[in-house]
Order: structure tokens, then C-alpha cells, then sequence
């Protein structure tokens, strides 16, 4: 208690030299929170979007489907069993039909992927009811960044050529019945979706599917010949790419913390050497020197709990702000190829914020203990009469 | 004066139905014209796209229609650069890179050099005879020239082309005009033949201009400036290892 005491009494003694320490820290402090939040609102939101729009509660795949390699593709399709199919009525599981095929937005080609699927389905977010068929004509529905790239919107015809099962030619025009907006560019890029059936009749292949998307309710796993892959699998690249996303971030936030720390490392080098008489009298009332560098290193921890008040005061309102309206990001952000909403919003977990309260006055103490070791091997005679050692 | 009109109609429909020779004889005689033994020839390939044009030569060594060995020789960005065909296979040589990749599923339907030509339209070599049911449907004046007009439909279900329409020159047997049409009837490609000329004792076009029909452009003009059929072509040609060399 009395080391608490003291420590206080001393760092506000130091007056402006403690208040840029402590400011800087709770700058750290702040940063720390709010970019681990970002990448938690980030993790949180890219997580519920992939789920909602593209891999619902798992997937059951074509045992040779590999959606990174389109070479797959053409021979990656299944009648589906009965027993599937009894699941696709019941709403458990929704098929969909992969193919590769050369659309020719304004007279040039470029080749795209067709998607099947059922209007009716409730699985996926994607609005599919778009796709009921209208005047004969084939309705297709595209992403907005889809939409951009062949600068199409709703309304417009779309000419596209593709080679059935048999590999025959064959080629009409879809008319785009909507254009929609999501963050998961892996539905959206280069991708169009059709009805279904009209996908399996143009590539006559009557009552088969790529891949199912498994619902809430599903319960089974594997269903010969698919295999089912879960949601962790499915998800897994977009946990290391938050991952590392994280790691980068750690470096900005850690040289900040650095900085910080290496304020209050010289503030406790300088004491140590301006303040020998001090530790002289310390000792010589009846101090062991362990408890004198005891003194010293809760002085370095004092720095950081100001900080964290200080960062409190000034953080709380900021953070509750950008949680509560967002971080918008760049526009070219969204085509990266990966899921990322146009505006971020941070979660500040209690876990998050506690774990950064321990991680600064841990690392204040460590820095504040490791000058102080040095009280330790003085020799109080000298110290006391203020000799330099 | 009825009774000779039924008569007469339907002798005048035979004696004319007669003149015409049978559409499969006609397409027999074309493929006679267009295949040979084996055939070695030079090339100029213009390609005319929105940003003007583009001149490719190259010098192609062919066996019948399985086996096709082809090496760039101009424009300096693509010198050196080979194409070797195998049946159903097909490898590219980069010297820019010293590497050989193999061109398959969605890389076929890659342009060739940014041709109107994709490489699945290479890769297409069966016979039209085997392939195709053909159907005289009519005459038509092409250039000054005589055309029988064929209409070839698929007899198997593996065709690229489920329809195609070629005007074959009545009196050299050689294709003038051919138009490619997808299963739902829409025009896809059209190749024009021009520049007839007689070599080694066969009709052979030396200008062909493919236009796919969906993009925007002039099509690609190629021209075969030197051709010899039946050749001694060495063996080692069609192998991988003469890609590198």
C-alpha cells in the first residue's frame, strides 16, 4: 500500500514528463482496442454474410468439385438419389448447378460462370424469386460487382454461349432480372445466376446438381455420392485471412506500444539515477533494497493505469462512435476477392478489452522492473550520499 | 393437258433432283480437297481487332488431321513461341518463359493469339463425313461462282456445331462459305474461303477469314503464303521434347 502511495505521490511530482507518458500509453491503449475491434467486426460480419449468402449451415459437394480449380467443373455434376431429393423438398438441402460458359456484354467475350438455381429456395439470402421465369425469355441475376465489370443492369439483355454436356454449342440471350448487392464476392465475380432448371435443360443435364447448400435444419452429413463439407471447412480460408490480417496489425499497434513503453523505460532510468539519495534513506529507514525496487516498478505500473483511465476517458465516446457508425472503407476495398462489407463495424468484446488491460500494465511493470534491478546491487552508504554508481 | 402436267412436273423434279450430286458425295469430294497425307505450310494470321490490326506468321507441319506441330516466327513477341497437337491434346511453348503448359478444359476456349480462333476450334478433328449428315438445299451464285449450298446436321451427339450451312464451289469441290450455328439455331462463327488455287493436283483455298459471329471486330484473316502436301516430316516433330528445342 505504502509503495502504491509513493508511487503515485512521485510520477505526479514529475508533473508534464508523466503526462506524455501516460498520453502516449493510452493512445496504444485506444488503438489497440479499436483495431482488434475492427477485425472482430470484420471476422463477425464476413462470417454471417458468407453463411447467409453462400455455404448456409455446410455444403454437400460433387466428390470431384473443387471451386479453385475450373477444370473440375465440367465433369463435377450428379443426378441426385432419391433420398437427396426428398431432402431438397423437404427445404433441408438446395441444389446448385456449376458450368463454364462466354457471355459477350457490348461485343466482347468474357468467360463467366453459370449458376443454377431454385427460385423458390430459402436457404440462401441470394433473391432468387428474381429468377421465376418471364415472357419466355430466361431471367439471369447478377452481382453488382458483376454488374459493373459487364456494365449491365436490370432490364438488359445479355448474350451468352456455353457447350452442353455432349460439348455442343449453344447460345441465347438472358434477360438480367436483378442486380444484387452483397458482401461475398465469390457469388458475385464473373458469376451468373440462372433458374435452375432452364441451367440443367441448356446443359442437358436433367435433374443433377454441382453441390447442395445444407440449411438450418439439415442434419445429416455425407449422402453418397456428395461429401458434405462443414461450415469450419468452409470458412476456414477466411479465418486465415483474418488471421494474418490481425498479425499485420499487431506489428503498427506493437511499435506503438513500443514507443510508449520506452518513454516510461528512460522516465525509470533517469529516476533511478537523479533519485539515489532517495533509495539511500529508503534503505537505511529499514527498507530491504527488493522492496525499494518494488517501490520503483509499481511506479511503472501506476504509469499505465493512468493511461488507462486517461484512454477511458477520451476512448469510451470514440469507440462507442465508430462502433456505432461504422468505418467506411475505400470502394476498391470490396473487390478484393474476399468478404468485406462497404462499412466495418467494430465489436468491442469485454474479453478484447480486458486482455489489452492486461497486456499494457503487464508490459509497463516488465519495463518499469527491468531499470529497477539496478537499485538492488547499490550500495545504500554511496547512495544515500547521492554518488553516482 | 392435266394429265401431261402430272406427268411432266415429276420428271422435270427427278431429271433436275438427278443433276445435283448426292450432299454426302459432294462433302466426300470436299474432304478429298482439304485433307491430305500430311502438309506443311507458311502462314500469315491478321487479326482485326478494335485497335487496329496485327500480322502472326508461322510455319505449321500437320499428319492427317490428328498431328500438328506449328512455330511462330513473327511478330518478335511471340518468335518461338510453339504449338504442339496430339489427338485430343494440346501443349504451347513459351520461350519468354522456357516453359510448356498444356492447354486444357477452359483454357480451350481461349482465343488463339487473340484470333477469332479459340483453341477447342483446333482441337476439332474428325471428319465432317463422320460427323455430319449433309442435305443439298439449294444453289446459290457466291462470287461469281457456282455454290452447291449444304446443310449439315449432327449425327452424333458429341458435334461442337449442332448445324452448319457450307457453299461448296460446284466445280472445284471446295468450300466457299461455311456458317456455324449453335443447337438453338443462333449464327456463331463464319469462315469465308477465297484464293483458290490448284496445287499438287487439288483445289485448295489459301485465304480463310473467321469471324465469330457474337464479338464485336473485323475476324481474323489467315493466309497460307507456301504450302506443300505429302512431305517427308520428320517424326521427332510431334513429340514434347521438340517444343524445347
Amino acid at each position: 500500500m505504502l509503495a502504491i502511495k509513493l508511487a503515485f505521490k512521485n510520477i505526479i511530482g514529475a508533473g508534464f514528463r508523466t503526462f506524455l507518458n501516460i498520453a502516449v500509453l493510452s493512445f496504444a491503449f485506444v488503438v489497440i482496442i479499436w483495431h482488434n475491434g475492427v477485425i472482430d467486426g470484420w471476422n463477425k460480419q464476413a462470417r454471417r454474410d458468407t453463411i447467409e449468402w453462400e455455404i448456409g449451415r455446410g455444403q454437400l459437394w460433387h466428390p470431384t468439385f473443387d471451386p479453385l480449380d475450373f477444370l473440375s467443373y465440367q465433369d463435377a455434376h450428379a443426378p441426385l438419389s432419391e433420398t437427396v431429393q426428398a431432402l431438397v423438398e423437404e427445404g433441408q438441402l438446395t441444389p446448385i448447378l456449376i458450368a463454364q460458359a462466354s457471355a459477350f456484354p457490348q461485343g466482347r467475350m468474357q468467360g463467366v460462370i453459370l449458376k443454377g438455381i431454385d427460385p423458390g429456395q430459402k436457404i440462401l439470402k441470394i433473391p432468387s424469386g428474381l429468377l421465376e421465369a418471364r415472357n419466355g425469355q430466361i431471367p439471369a441475376l447478377i452481382g453488382s460487382r458483376m454488374a459493373d465489370d459487364i456494365r449491365m443492369k436490370e432490364g438488359d439483355q445479355l448474350l451468352i454461349r456455353w457447350r452442353d454436356k455432349n460439348g455442343t454449342f449453344d447460345a441465347l440471350e438472358v434477360i438480367i432480372a436483378g442486380v444484387f448487392d452483397c458482401n461475398v464476392p465469390t457469388i458475385d465475380g464473373g458469376q451468373i445466376w440462372l433458374p435452375l432448371e432452364s441451367l440443367r435443360q441448356m446443359l442437358n443435364m436433367p435433374g443433377e446438381a454441382t453441390l447442395l447448400v445444407a440449411g438450418e435444419n439439415y442434419t445429416g452429413g455425407d449422402a453418397e455420392p456428395w461429401v458434405f463439407r462443414s461450415q469450419d471447412y468452409l470458412l476456414a480460408d477466411l479465418d486465415l485471412i483474418i488471421q494474418s490480417k490481425k498479425g499485420g496489425g499487431a506489428i503498427i499497434y506493437g511499435l506503438l506500444l513500443v514507443i510508449a513503453l520506452l518513454a516510461i523505460f528512460d522516465t525509470q532510468v533517469l529516476s533511478i539515477f537523479r533519485r539515489q539519495k532517495e533509495i539511500g534513506t529508503y534503505i537505511a529507514l529499514g527498507m530491504t533494497r527488493w522492496q525499494v525496487v518494488g517501490i520503483f516498478t509499481v511506479e511503472g505500473s501506476v504509469y499505465s493505469i493512468l493511461a488507462i483511465l486517461l484512454g477511458a476517458l477520451y476512448g469510451a465516446p470514440l469507440l462507442w462512435y465508430t462502433a456505432k457508425v461504422g468505418w467506411a472503407l475505400p470502394a476498391a476495398s470490396t473487390d478484393m476477392g474476399i468478404s468485406i462489407a462497404e462499412r466495418i463495424y467494430p465489436v468491442y468484446g469485454a474479453g478484447l478489452i480486458a486482455a489489452t488491460i492486461v497486456l499494457v500494465v503487464l508490459a509497463s511493470t516488465i519495463v518499469s522492473f527491468l531499470p529497477a534491478r539496478k537499485i538492488a546491487r547499490l550500495n545504500p552508504t554511496d547512495a544515500l550520499k547521492g554518488k553516482i554508481q | 393437258m392435266k394429265n401431261i402436267a402430272i406427268l411432266i412436273f415429276p420428271a422435270l423434279f427427278l431429271f433436275a433432283f438427278g443433276l445435283a450430286p448426292d450432299a454426302n458425295e459432294i462433302l466426300k469430294k470436299v474432304e478429298e480437297n482439304m485433307s491430305s497425307k500430311n502438309r506443311v505450310f507458311e502462314s500469315e494470321m491478321v487479326i482485326h481487332g478494335r485497335r487496329g490490326k496485327r500480322t502472326i506468321t508461322a510455319r505449321t507441319y500437320s499428319v492427317g488431321d490428328k498431328q500438328s506441330f506449328t512455330e511462330y516466327l513473327s511478330p518478335a513477341r511471340e518468335a518461338g513461341t510453339k504449338m504442339l497437337k496430339l489427338e485430343n491434346q494440346l501443349w504451347i511453348y513459351s520461350p519468354a518463359t522456357d516453359r510448356t503448359i498444356q492447354i486444357s478444359g477452359h483454357l480451350l476456349r481461349q482465343s488463339v493469339m487473340g484470333s477469332d480462333l479459340s483453341y477447342e476450334d483446333m482441337m476439332d478433328d474428325r471428319k465432317l463425313t463422320e460427323v455430319y449428315s449433309a442435305k443439298t438445299i439449294g444453289e446459290e451464285v457466291l462470287d461469281g461462282r457456282k455454290t452447291y449450298v449444304l446443310e449439315l446436321t449432327a449425327k452424333v451427339d458429341d458435334a461442337a456445331y449442332n448445324r452448319r450451312k457450307m457453299w461448296v464451289d460446284a466445280e472445284r469441290y471446295v468450300p466457299l462459305r461455311e456458317d456455324l450455328f449453335a443447337k438453338g439455331g443462333q449464327l456463331l462463327k463464319r469462315t469465308i474461303l477465297s484464293n483458290v488455287q490448284q496445287i499438287e493436283g487439288r483445289w485448295f483455298p489459301l485465304t480463310i477469314v473467321f469471324k465469330d459471329m457474337l464479338k464485336d471486330g473485323g475476324g481474323t484473316e489467315f493466309r497460307m503464303t507456301k504450302v506443300q502436301f505429302n512431305q517427308d516430316i520428320p517424326a521427332y516433330l510431334f513429340t514434347k521434347a521438340a517444343l524445347k528445342q
